[in-house]
């Protein structure tokens, strides 16, 4: 899906947590995530707290927009 | 004569420990267990081979501390002195079909034993371990049981009788993208003649030579200013309004659906759930901003640090699913992006 999205010449940030896959399947962006049911959310933590965590793994996808890559990359800290 | 002696890898649903509630238990060995699978093997298998333990593991677990789990399981595997690790068969599943994959080129590299799994060809552990050891060709569910088991168990007893296994495709193996020389019986002038005639008649003919598929796309320019950019959230990851009004499907889905979220500012628990059958449902349900994180790109969207987060979303599920089917998904998905005037896409998949 995301290269398909992709070669229309809009820029995906592809969000998951096995990020082996999103290499195989050719995604340019990549941003890791915390865990396969809760990519974007952690709910040991409190609901304030979860909610930053949000915040910083979509911040970080946003940046990866913002960012030129040439080959396929991964977001890291 | 001594038996063969073998180590096998499985996830937590083929050991009937259960499904997706159960994916994120840790490695555990059975030492001296046939279990699930391994007994149709063991059946297969006769007198031959014995499997001497049975390693089970949870997809999630595994996927998600595989730097702990690629040390850990060759240790278990280690003291068996095995002459074979078998992992799987894994079929369409994705997550399972990585995890196979990875502990066998981590299995095959640290104690240098044969290794040999099997996988339907559109897992996305196939593309990446095809190429490092043996992985059988199977059918896209586990129905094709039956098929699996006895393709690899032939192919794992040509291994262990140390014989050459033959190209892939007389072996019932994904191709491996690795070339090796044989005597043809005719000539090469004849069989391109040969070959053309049946091109030219319409008949079915099978290259040789067959031409590698380099599928990437080219990164697209980065966006220049967030702050005026128009977003858009797709996800693979099922997330619906509550009840699932377009019925998409739980795996293998024919269909992705688009949403309007004008006005919504967080997904709760009454509002959306998760279609998605290929993991524990629990926390999307409770919570879809942690897998469509639409809370905090409002949040964004007032901050200004995000021009716009566009107001329809696409959701399908991606589990079994036929990759012809996403593509055809996304290349309309794009489509209708690109006449609302979206600038970029966050994909979350789960």
């Amino acid at each position: 899906m995301v290269k398909e999205i992709e070669r229309t010449g809009i820029p995906v940030v592809q969000m998951c947590t096995v990020t082996p896959i999103s290499m195989t399947v050719g995604a340019n962006r990549i941003v890791p995530t915390i865990a396969i049911p809760h990519p974007l959310g952690d709910p040991n933590k409190s609901k304030k707290a979860e909610k930053e965590l949000r915040r910083g793994l979509v911040e970080k996808a946003i940046k990866a927009l913002e960012t030129e890559v040439e080959v396929q990359t991964i977001f890291e800290d | 004569m001594a038996k063969y002696k073998v180590v096998h890898y499985i996830n937590q649903f083929f050991a009937n420990i259960g499904g997706e509630e159960k994916a994120d238990i840790p490695p555990e060995l059975r030492d001296g267990e046939i279990i699930g699978p391994g007994m149709a093997f063991k059946a297969a298998f006769g007198d031959e081979v014995e499997i001497v333990a049975t390693i089970v593991c949870g997809d999630s677990y595994f996927n998600e501390n595989l730097e702990q789990c690629i040390k850990l399981i060759p240790d278990m595997v280690k003291k068996y002195d095995a002459d074979l690790f078998i992992a799987g068969p894994a079929f369409n599943a994705g997550r399972y079909g990585v995890a196979c994959g990875s502990v066998c080129d981590a299995v095959h590299n640290i104690l240098h034993i044969p290794v040999l799994t099997g996988m339907y060809e559109e897992n996305p552990g196939a593309d990446l371990y095809k190429s490092s050891f043996p992985i059988v060709s199977t059918k896209n569910s586990a129905v094709g049981m039956r098929d699996a088991v006895a393709k690899m168990s032939s192919v794992a007893l040509k291994i262990l009788k140390g014989e050459k296994l033959g190209p892939a495709a007389t072996e019932g193996l994904l191709e491996t993208d690795i070339r090796t020389n044989l005597f043809e019986e005719t000539r090469g002038s004849k069989r391109a003649v040969d070959m053309l005639l049946k091109k030219l008649s319409g008949d079915k003919f099978e290259t040789e030579y067959p031409m590698p598929s380099f599928d990437g796309v080219n990164p697209s320019p980065q966006l220049e200013d967030a702050s005026k950019a128009k977003i858009a959230l797709v996800t693979s990851g099922g997330i619906v309004p509550k009840g699932n009004p377009d019925h998409i499907e739980s795996s293998s889905a024919q269909k992705f659906g688009e949403y309007d979220i004008s006005g919504v500012t967080d997904l709760t628990e009454e509002t959306y759930e998760t279609a998605h059958g290929g993991y524990d449902p629990v926390y999307a349900n409770e919570d879809a901003d942690r897998v469509l994180p639409v809370d905090v790109l409002r949040d964004f969207e007032k901050e200004g640090r995000i021009g716009e987060l566009h107001n329809k979303y696409y959701s399908t599920v991606g589990n079994g699913t036929a990759v012809a089917n996403a593509k055809k998904f996304a290349s309309e998905i794009a489509k209708n992006l690109i006449a609302d005037g979206v600038q970029a896409v966050i994909l979350t998949s789960t």
